[in-house]
């Protein structure tokens, strides 16, 4: 692992919870959606804050793009979920809200978890090719 | 009271719909990007229009996500019924352990123990933290 990898990792980690917390913010204003008028969901992407939350899903999407093409699956997911401490540390220490004693736990707990995951390797390393029966999917062409 | 189980049910139904269609987009955006293989090598051997090609032109991705955009609605479906502090921690956290099996069944990639527990550890981090 290298800086630009862990820089990847960070992007995946800050964009997701932040895009995610604009979504909800603005579906909040745009209000509940029933099954009869769902092609009213489309229409929620004209809420600004819904809007801003999608360009950071799209800031989201290319660096788990990115990650996804050098690290395993069951990698990437648990070292990206820092982005929930980090929400959490911001609302503590900058927006000065409560934390309660749960959440402290959750904290330590993903801590724990990004802290397993990413003390082991990034990819599970498969045989070449020529010495593989199976299909590998790193062997596999598009 | 009718009104909060409905509520109710279409929030877990939500749920539902977003564990299965994130960890379907999920497998599927990793096989494909797998098999372009490290983006960045990629790019700087090709050229980035070649990168976004091969992206394009990928089977895989482009089903993950078609996967993805089911999830994101159903995301927004359920935020319209129900509180983010159930459906996000819910449908995160569920999304981790269906993506830990399904890597395992379908991307054959190897789950060791400290993988498991990284999951199941994030996964009730994560519900913890709606509290």
């Amino acid at each position: 692992m290298n800086s630009r990898k862990y820089l990847v990792l960070a992007g995946v980690s800050v964009f997701a919870p932040v895009g995610d917390s604009l979504l909800s913010y603005g579906m909040k204003q745009v209000g509940n959606i029933s099954l009869k008028n769902i092609p009213d969901l489309l229409l929620a992407i004209a809420n600004p804050w819904v809007g801003l939350g999608i360009i950071l899903l799209l800031g989201f999407f290319a660096s788990y793009m990115t990650a996804l093409s050098w690290a395993d699956l069951t990698y990437v997911l648990p070292a990206s979920s820092l982005g929930y401490v980090l929400l959490a540390l911001i609302a503590r220490f900058a927006l000065h809200e409560q934390i309660s004693l749960m959440r402290w736990l959750g904290i330590a707990l993903v801590s724990g978890g990004v802290g397993f995951v990413t003390s082991g390797p990034e990819v599970t390393r498969r045989p070449p090719p020529h010495l593989s029966t199976g299909g590998s999917v790193a062997a596999e062409q598009p | 009271m009718i009104r909060h189980a409905i509520s109710n049910l279409n929030g877990w139904l939500a749920i539902l719909a977003i564990v299965i269609s994130s960890s379907a987009g999920d497998v599927l955006l990793s096989r494909g990007m797998k098999q372009i293989g490290d983006l960045g090598k990629v790019r700087r051997k090709h050229g980035f229009n070649f990168v976004m090609m091969q992206i394009l032109r990928n089977r895989y991705f482009l089903i993950g996500v078609a996967c993805m955009a089911i999830s994101f609605y159903s995301l927004l479906y359920g935020l319209s019924w129900n509180e983010v502090s159930l459906i996000g921690p819910a449908a995160a956290s569920l999304t981790f352990v269906a993506n830990a099996v399904a890597a395992k069944m379908f991307l054959h990639e190897r789950v060791d123990r400290r993988r498991w527990a990284a999951a199941l550890f994030v996964a009730a981090g994560v519900v913890l933290m709606a509290f």
